[in-house]
């Protein structure tokens, strides 16, 4: 069993069958009174974020969750398949489950899988990925310094904000945490 | 205020250096003799919810417990006849680390005898607003008087519930406090929050109202210093202590003893007297607008 001590940024918990990430906490204590640890922890789930105090001290019940990288496969139906390089065993996970993730998966790319109980819940893809831009309006020529941005449709289906400079066919570099454009690559 | 950027450890050094400095000159300016009590001590302290660490010699022999804080030590120089005392001194309590807790932290301590805890809070206010000059942190915000409120009027205006119906309930109401109130306490000003509830006296006498004379400075939902105005009633405070190891056995908690010869010094008499303990790594993060205690100082336990 666990306790608040154990509680660190990522530490894994089960909660009423649910597995939680912590993503924040603080250590309270009034000069004369009970100590809190104050928690802001993820719904592994779901995602939704809330904010949990948990009494210092308080037994906390590790959760079973093990993260293993996979390669990514093929779509079927609104899931998509992944397959563990090693023991070649394959896995789904719904497109609901993937979330946004959805929009970074291309033939090939390995990924780190969640899995819950041995079930898989989520994924987290490469921080970076390249993706090809399959649609936009057309550049205009020797503008490459302006803020001014325009919608840009990328192969997966991702949509990115994109400097003008951009043209259908440019391979982009997209920061999977927040889907924002980073930069143009060569090539 | 100054954004805290990244300080170095050469900025941290002279911070703190100028810190201690302008303190001392603060206590000095106004008649206060500084004073060093012990770290090892025969009772570190009773309050529940204090765990202490135990001192033992190389065989095993126990010697006593590192202090808490170096209240009953100073008070039994009130008892002696001091007058105006303060002490910078390490603390230790052995189980909270944090953002603004470190198991081993600097105290700030004082004490005035004939005076009260008004006294005190006024001591307090111009000490920081002193201090912020000092370090060229003129901060507008901290300059006297601060605003008051008591315990039932911060549960009322930031979580809507009357002293009342928390006080039954110390676990709940320090949740309460926690989620609901400190945060969002002195986030503009800093402000002095006062009349506890007499469960929570601790070593404060009450007020005619019935209420602890205990108060406690927050600023930017930090809780900076606790003060009282004195418990000088000895079977009162025997009364209190009692209880006190009680409840640690109880809960299970090591039962400390209590320090008889700071009693049987009460019982001789300590004049009607104000105190104040406060958290200086707290006051230089607080001033310096940092995140937390160890980016102010030298060897938190992480980098130690």
């Amino acid at each position: 069993m666990a306790d608040t001590s154990d509680i660190k940024k990522g530490f894994k918990m089960l909660m009423d069958g649910v597995p939680f990430a912590v993503v924040d906490h603080q250590f309270v204590k009034p000069g004369k009174g009970q100590a809190f640890v104050r928690t802001r922890i993820k719904n592994m789930m779901t995602g939704a974020v809330i904010d949990r105090t948990f009494k210092s001290g308080e037994k906390l019940e590790k959760a079973d969750t093990e993260e293993r990288t996979m390669q990514y496969l093929y779509p079927e139906g609104d899931a998509r398949v992944f397959m563990d390089t090693r023991s070649y065993e394959q896995i789904s996970l719904t497109n609901e489950q993937l979330g946004e993730n959805v929009h970074y998966l291309l033939d090939g790319t390995e990924v780190d899988i969640m899995l819950f109980e041995g079930r898989p819940i989520g994924v987290t893809p490469p921080t970076f990925v390249e993706l090809l831009v399959t649609e936009t309006e057309p550049g205009f020529k020797g503008d490459t310094s302006s803020n001014t941005t325009k919608p840009a449709l990328c192969e997966t289906g991702l949509q990115v904000n994109v400097p003008l400079f951009v043209n259908a066919g440019d391979k982009l570099k997209v920061d999977t945490r927040t889907g924002d454009y980073v930069e143009r690559v060569k090539g | 205020m100054a954004a805290p950027a990244d300080l170095g450890v050469l900025q941290v050094m002279a911070l703190r250096a100028m810190l201690l400095a302008s303190i001392r000159r603060f206590f000095e300016e106004r008649g206060f003799v500084e004073v060093e009590t012990p770290a090892i001590v025969p009772s570190p302290g009773l309050d529940v919810h204090l765990a202490a660490f135990e001192v033992r010699a190389w065989r095993g022999e126990a010697v006593g417990w590192l202090a808490t804080s170096p209240e009953y030590q100073m008070k039994r120089l009130l008892s002696a006849g001091a007058e105006r005392i303060f002490q910078l001194c390490r603390s230790y309590r052995a189980e909270e680390q944090g953002r603004h807790h470190e198991r081993e932290f600097t105290m700030l301590e004082w004490y005035r005898a004939n005076a009260s805890s008004d006294d005190l809070i006024r001591d307090t206010e111009e000490l920081v607003a002193f201090v912020a000059n000092a370090l060229d942190q003129p901060a507008p915000e901290v300059q006297p008087p601060w605003q008051r409120l008591t315990v039932d009027e911060a549960l009322q205006f930031h979580a809507n519930v009357d002293l009342d119906a928390l006080v039954n309930d110390e676990e709940q109401f320090f949740r309460v406090w926690a989620e609901e109130v400190q945060p969002r306490l002195g986030n503009e000003r800093p402000v002095v929050v006062t009349d506890w509830p007499s469960s929570m006296a601790s070593l404060a006498k009450l007020k005619p109202n019935g209420m602890a004379d205990r108060f406690e400075a927050f600023f930017r939902g930090v809780e900076l210093c606790n003060g009282f105005g004195e418990l000088t009633d000895a079977a009162e405070q025997r009364r209190r202590f009692e209880q006190d190891q009680a409840e640690r056995r109880a809960a299970g908690a090591p039962v400390y003893p209590i320090d008889k010869r700071f009693l049987d010094d009460l019982e001789r008499g300590m004049p009607e007297s104000g105190g104040n303990a406060l958290g200086v790594d707290r006051l230089l993060m607080l001033l310096l607008g940092a995140d937390s205690i160890q980016d102010v100082m030298l060897f938190p336990e992480e980098r130690l």
